[in-house]
């Protein structure tokens, strides 16, 4: 399990759940996603995308325009 | 037992593709989403980029359809190969810039390409005869089916009745006696169906869920291709004519007036790539120059950034001209009562 960072600051949604989801793509199951955001929209949107496809959501918090999202692979994917 | 057939479902977001999709749940088929980002979509930009507007709750209504329905959502980014429907449609465009009949061959198509490429057996979409004045008519269903290469793997389950069988209804996939035969603008069989599955608060966005159906946005996509001479488009420009008062004040420049703080901020992100103005002996908003200014054009902008700020009704007010290279001058100007503001000026 290796951890990975993302940067989706200044743009807006959907932008930041196609980034997430196309870098999901290329990892590991277990690999954990930290995606690091400024649209307040990504905060409810990078979690539903991982409730529709299976993956965790390990955290996911706001600190002033700041919108920091981790994401946990899922183990039994079969897709994105 | 046999693995169930598979369709790749376009979802809007609005209550028709949502429905569609339910359609083909109700029949055993193995449902997938598919949703494009063009650049267009007003999918809450506007929403997430206005302050005012942060307290609301806010959600990608495609990703909360597919929530509604259970299903994987994969949102595709097309922004760069959708240039052409927009710039050169071959059916041409609706009331304003709306490319909607090549636009729906192009998503189609792509549908198309995903469903090759992951095996699956055929597309929903939610159109219905007669919903929509260009793309959504008996006559050009056929040519959306024919030029995105779906042919008859291109099912759509609201209106399928009305229309000859297709592949999935052929081959006995799905049953053609369940499907349905909506035609025209009334809303009230989607909204009992809607009800009968239990969806509430779902989206219905005047217009649709695209920018170029807006008769203001089209005007300033127009102004933006007959100024620069040529019929193209980057990101960032269309993202910048969402956002802001735009005013033409003279040919060869137009300004971009923040209207509150959160326009201000994203603006701000924009501004060492135009001319920019904001007042600095009262409040006001970030003014993006885009094109070219001669000193007297500087002077008219910077009366017109007063104008909108808190010194409107000040006999002086002071602003900053910052040129691209981040070089500073200060201009005391008087603001530019509003009566001497043409409509014409605004975009």
């Amino acid at each position: 399990m290796s951890r990975h960072q993302l940067d989706a600051r200044h743009l807006l949604c959907p932008m930041p759940v196609i980034r997430t989801q196309n870098r999901i793509q290329a990892l590991l199951p277990g690999d954990e996603l930290e995606v690091h955001c400024t649209d307040p929209g990504a905060l409810h949107d990078i979690p539903a995308w991982c409730r529709l496809h299976g993956h965790e959501v390990v955290s996911a918090s706001s600190t002033g325009d700041a919108v920091t999202v981790v994401v946990r692979v899922a183990t039994n994917r079969d897709r994105a | 037992m046999t693995d169930p057939r598979k369709a790749v479902a376009l979802i809007s977001g609005g209550l028709d593709s949502l429905l569609a999709a339910r359609l083909m749940l109700d029949q055993g088929i193995h449902v997938e989403g598919i949703n494009f980002f063009t650049g267009f979509c007003v999918e809450g930009h506007t929403h997430a980029i206005r302050k005012q507007h942060r307290e609301r709750p806010k959600r990608n209504n495609a990703l909360w359809s597919a929530e509604q329905l259970g299903v994987k959502l994969h949102i595709i980014e097309v922004i760069e190969e959708y240039k052409q429907v927009v710039i050169n449609p071959k059916h041409g465009y609706g009331a304003h810039l709306n490319p909607c009949l090549d636009c729906k061959g192009f998503m189609v198509g792509k549908a198309r390409e995903w469903m090759e490429a992951h095996g699956f057996d055929f597309i929903v979409t939610g159109e219905v005869i007669g919903q929509r004045p260009n793309s959504q008519r008996r006559d050009t269903m056929p040519v959306v089916a024919r030029e995105s290469g779906a042919f008859d793997r291109l099912l759509r389950p609201l209106s399928a009745r009305l229309l000859p069988p297709t592949l999935p209804e052929r081959e006995g996939w799905v049953d053609r006696e369940k499907l349905l035969d909506l035609n025209g603008r009334n809303r009230k069989p989607q909204m009992a169906l809607a009800a009968h599955y239990g969806f509430h608060d779902y989206a219905q966005p005047a217009g649709g869920c695209c920018f170029l159906t807006d008769a203001n946005y089209s005007r300033r996509l127009s102004d933006l291709w007959e100024t620069r001479g040529t019929k193209q488009y980057e990101f960032d420009d269309i993202m910048l004519l969402k956002i802001g008062r735009h005013l033409r004040p003279r040919p060869h420049f137009k300004l971009i007036v923040g209207r509150e703080e959160g326009e201000n901020r994203f603006l701000a992100g924009y501004r060492r790539q135009f001319i920019h103005l904001s007042a600095v002996s009262h409040e006001g908003p970030l003014v993006l120059l885009d094109g070219e200014a001669a000193d007297e054009d500087l002077e008219l902008a910077a009366r017109i950034t007063a104008r909108f700020g808190q010194g409107r009704a000040a006999e002086r007010v002071t602003v900053e001209v910052t040129d691209r290279s981040g070089g500073a001058r200060r201009l005391t100007v008087a603001p530019l009562p509003a009566e001497e503001i043409p409509e014409g000026w605004y975009l």
